[in-house]
């Protein structure tokens, strides 16, 4: 491991900018959520705008019987002739009646229900109280007034908060949504490492969500979960700040976070950490070939983006130029800054003309950013990669660290296959 | 509220989109919420656009709300005026900032813009992507379109063709052509293609060529009221649709027809003897309806199948795909809800389905092959290759695309002479597909005495006669079982045996 800067980008000054944001809203956040938790059910209270937003951001229409819908509102919603909250409980029994496998159902706020102020938590309590205990019925906001992408995973696991259920029993909960495979493999390396009592947020099913209370720790496995952190602290609950488990040493540092609360000793770490940590920097190496030496640019996505940055320059060589986010949480992100050596231009929101000026400016080998800009910029002769990969795949701690190299190699290696082709191409219309 | 889980169309202000996507010189200034440029990935993603949508988006958010969201919307005009420099702009609202009622056109028109603005109305709780398209071109004709002196040439304006639409880049070709082997010149292509300078000409034009009413028949409309052009009503889908369609503009312009049918091949691939398995496959069609109509002439007309069921997702449509499917002795299925279309579809029980995306994924479910006759599109709808449906070309293409999914006859009547042979088993499948077999819905469990019906009446199978079933080509057999199963039901014979089989078989021949 290299060693770490006193203070990195920490006291970097910040530029901000007001202007067109080309990014997701919170809503987007349902389409993993739904595969994660799979008993639960997402019922966006909307626009057919959403409708449309959801089935866009899943790609294709995939889903035979998928586990989020949106009650889309219409004329007579808007002018008062309908009763909003009547008409929701209808929705809500035919849906529940059609699907009893569903034990939680999430009534998500959108721009449209945000503006006509109609009341989900209302509706959420009245609900619950006539389901119950079958059904458990919660609600959050995902609109885009109010949330960018990530942060409607955020909105949604602090809805869970309040009402875990209380303990006083020790235990430390992962918080943030990953992909099975990758929560196994955390909680086996926590398990080794003789840490007992792991719980996860959100969990598969609505009957094993975690206990809280003041005897409980919790790390978070995501950045972009400010909310929910506030909310789990309101309950007793206990924060071991980290860096982000990207990479082999953003999973180390994690990893040791967590061992040094939980006592364990420097000998029984490495054992648990020297083989998956070996394989990871071997896995890393190979991506490194390709990236080494090269610059990236980030448009703001979803928050990942400075773990992911650090991750960039201080395992696979490359330099940042600019690092864009949607949210600067100055406190999640204290440890991650201190790592990023200075350099970047770090930015938080967006004037997205004004940014394009400046990445085609930097003519960064690599630019990552989202699918409404990538075919453009590629057009340009720029090499981008698409940000919402990375929340999709699986990229979390020591096995994944070779894959996430590989996602920003990947399509540098293809740009390197392609070059005979260079001159010829013209963008089709 | 109306619950929704899969949509066929997006919401109004992404038909404009599609408009000025299309158009060249032409920006749209939206008044909407950070989250509503996801639109932009349909265009650059599904279609593989090089250039981003012309669309400036406020996103606004909940902050600005008790601040100035009018200002807001005026500096974005403003800023998007001087960057991009176009010749005219549109602007609108989408659903939440119709809800804040910033009027977007007012404020436009107080900003003393050098160039054309021109404001939609598209109610977002009322109506639906194919209106925008319809009314967001109609609003660019109405203001930059003018009367002017008609080209000395005879020629035609191509309506309809926007980004995002099913096959319309190359069918503009295939139409030019058309229209060119008659002596007849385009005059403006629009909305795609066209710059709003091109919009002001294209009263220079004899006709209209309208090739998608669903999103330019308001403007054909129009154009003949103000400008005096008459439109054409037959879309040339299919041989005998463009065969009539060059009639009707032999009719419009008293040009003789003339037609280079050298490139045309599906008459004699229809006609040739491997296409004889094609007689009489049951086909259900859905999509928007311009193609449904044009899918059933094909069909029933060209392919030789039985069309089973029609409908179409776009209610403007309704009324000429119900009388349609009366003619057809059809009831249809009029409805954006997936899961009445999926009803529909199990409950027929077709051959082929002649669909959208949507379809598609309801035939993987069902195991039933599908080929995609219309939006809403996916990114493979965008081939590399030349494509079109239109004109000759797109009855060629047209042919090979529906008979893909099927089973050719000549492997169809292999499978019937190896059917015992192992590697002919069940999930055999077509040979040019591979994998899709899997895809197939399981068959049902057997009991060894005897089988439950498909539905809930009381008839039962006796065991020969299920063996005899299960050596039937698995591809026929749900057929076959249902044939049976009917013929039994409604002659009060309660159980199956292979007598009763064998003369459902001949009660249900086809001849």
């Amino acid at each position: 491991m290299k060693d770490l800067p006193e203070i990195g980008c920490s006291n970097t000054p910040v530029l901000k900018q007001r202007g067109q944001r080309e990014v997701f809203c919170g809503l987007t956040g349902i389409i993993w959520l739904h595969r994660k938790m799979q008993d639960a059910f997402f019922l966006v209270v909307g626009s057919r705008t959403c409708a449309h937003l959801l089935q866009s951001a899943a790609g294709v229409m995939i889903f035979a019987q998928p586990r989020f819908g949106t009650a889309i509102l219409e004329e007579k919603d808007l002018a008062g002739l309908a009763d909003s909250q009547t008409e929701i409980d209808r929705e809500v029994a035919r849906l529940l009646a059609r699907r009893p496998d569903i034990k939680q159902l999430f009534l998500v706020g959108s721009c449209p229900s945000e503006v006509i102020k109609l009341d989900l938590a209302k509706a959420a309590q009245r609900l619950s109280a006539q389901f119950a205990p079958h059904v458990r019925v919660l609600n959050y906001s995902g609109s885009g007034i109010e949330t960018t992408f990530t942060q409607g995973e955020d909105a949604c696991l602090a809805a869970m908060v309040p009402v875990l259920p209380a303990t006083q029993d020790a235990g430390l909960i992962l918080v943030g949504a990953l992909p099975d495979v990758v929560e196994d493999q955390a909680l086996a390396l926590l398990a080794e490492m003789g840490i007992e009592n792991v719980t996860c947020l959100p969990a598969r099913r609505a009957g094993e969500m975690p206990a809280i209370g003041p005897n409980t720790r919790f790390a978070l496995v995501q950045p972009f979960l400010g909310d929910t952190l506030d909310a789990l602290q309101k309950r007793g609950a206990r924060h071991i700040p980290a860096p982000f488990p990207f990479g082999a040493e953003g999973t180390t540092l994690w990893l040791r976070a967590v061992a040094d609360v939980y006592g364990v000793s420097d000998e029984v770490f490495a054992r648990v950490t020297a083989a998956p940590r070996a394989r990871a920097e071997k896995a890393i190496a190979a991506a490194t070939e390709t990236l080494g030496g090269k610059s990236v640019f980030f448009f703001p996505d979803s928050q990942l983006e400075i773990p992911l940055a650090r991750f960039l320059t201080r395992e696979c060589g490359m330099t940042a130029i600019e690092v864009g986010t949607p949210y600067l949480h100055r406190d999640l992100m204290a440890q991650e800054l201190a790592l990023l050596a200075q350099g970047p231009v770090l930015s938080e929101g967006q004037d997205v003309d004004l940014q394009l000026d400046r990445a085609r400016a930097a003519r960064a080998d690599l630019t990552v950013c989202g699918l409404g800009l990538a075919n453009p910029l590629e057009a340009e002769g720029l090499a981008t990669k698409w940000a919402i990969e990375l929340v999709f795949t699986p990229v979390h701690f020591y096995e994944q660290a070779g894959d996430l190299a590989g996602l920003f190699a990947r399509p540098l290696r293809r740009r390197a296959l392609l070059a005979p082709l260079a001159p010829v191409v013209e963008a089709a219309e | 509220m109306k619950l929704s889980l899969w949509t066929y169309e997006g919401p109004p202000h992404v038909g404009a989109m599609r408009v000025a996507t299309a158009m060249k010189g032409l920006h749209y200034v939206l008044h909407a919420p950070q989250g509503d440029t996801y639109a932009d990935l349909l265009f650059t993603m599904i279609e593989r656009r090089d250039h981003r949508p012309p669309v400036s988006y406020t996103t606004f958010q909940a902050r600005d709300l008790g601040a100035d969201t009018a200002t807001l919307f005026k500096t974005t005009a403003q800023d998007a005026v001087a960057r991009f420099a176009p010749q005219a702009i549109i602007v609108g609202a989408s659903c939440t900032a119709e809800l804040i009622q910033d009027d977007p056109g007012g404020l436009a028109a107080t900003l003393g813009l050098n160039i054309p603005v021109i404001p939609l109305d598209l109610p977002s709780y009322q109506r639906k992507e194919g209106f925008g398209t319809d009314e967001t071109f109609l609003q660019i004709v109405r203001h930059l379109a003018k009367p002017c002196a008609l080209s000395e040439a005879m020629t035609a304006n191509l309506i309809g063709p926007t980004a995002l639409g099913f096959r319309h880049r190359d069918d503009i070709s295939e139409v030019t052509r058309l229209l060119s082997d008659m002596g007849i010149g385009v005059n403006v292509v629009a909305p795609m293609g066209a710059t709003p300078s091109d919009i002001t000409r294209m009263g220079a034009a004899h006709f209209n060529v309208l090739m998608y009413p669903e999103h330019a028949e308001s403007a054909a409309r129009w154009m003949q009221q103000n400008l005096g052009q008459p439109y054409t009503k037959c879309v040339p889908i299919g041989v005998g649709a463009t065969r009539d369609f060059l009639a009707e503009v032999a009719g419009i312009t008293g040009l003789p027809v003339r037609a280079d049918t050298s490139r045309l091949r599906l008459p004699w691939w229809t006609r040739s003897v491997d296409s004889t398995y094609l007689t009489g496959k049951r086909v259900f069609v859905f999509g928007d309806g311009t193609h449904v109509a044009a899918a059933v002439r094909i069909a029933r007309e060209e392919m030789g199948f039985t069309v089973a069921g029609i409908g179409c997702y776009n209610r403007e449509m309704a009324r000429p795909i119900r009388v349609l499917a009366q003619s057809l002795g059809l009831e249809a299925v009029i409805s954006d809800d997936y899961l009445d279309v999926e009803e529909a579809i199990a409950a027929l029980q077709p051959e082929l389905i002649l669909g959208t995306q949507m379809e598609r994924h309801i035939g993987k479910r069902l195991g039933i092959p599908c080929a995609v006759i219309s939006a809403p599109v996916h990114v493979q709808d965008f081939p590399a290759r030349y494509a079109p449906q239109m004109g000759w070309e797109g009855a060629n293409v047209i042919f090979d695309t529906w008979v893909h999914p099927l089973v050719m006859g000549l492997e169809d009547h292999l499978l019937h002479m190896f059917r015992d042979d192992f590697e002919f088993h069940d999930a055999a499948g077509a040979s040019h597909h591979g994998g899709q077999h899997s895809e197939r819905a399981p068959e049902p469990e057997t009991l060894v005495q005897a089988m439950p019906n498909a539905d809930d009446s009381n008839i039962i199978w006796l065991a020969p006669a299920e063996k005899e079933l299960k050596k039937i080509p698995f591809f026929v057999r749900g057929k076959a079982r249902r044939n049976t199963e009917a013929y039994a039901s409604e002659r009060g014979i309660a159980a199956i045996s292979v007598e009763t089989l064998y003369e459902a078989k001949a009660h249900y021949a086809r001849g």
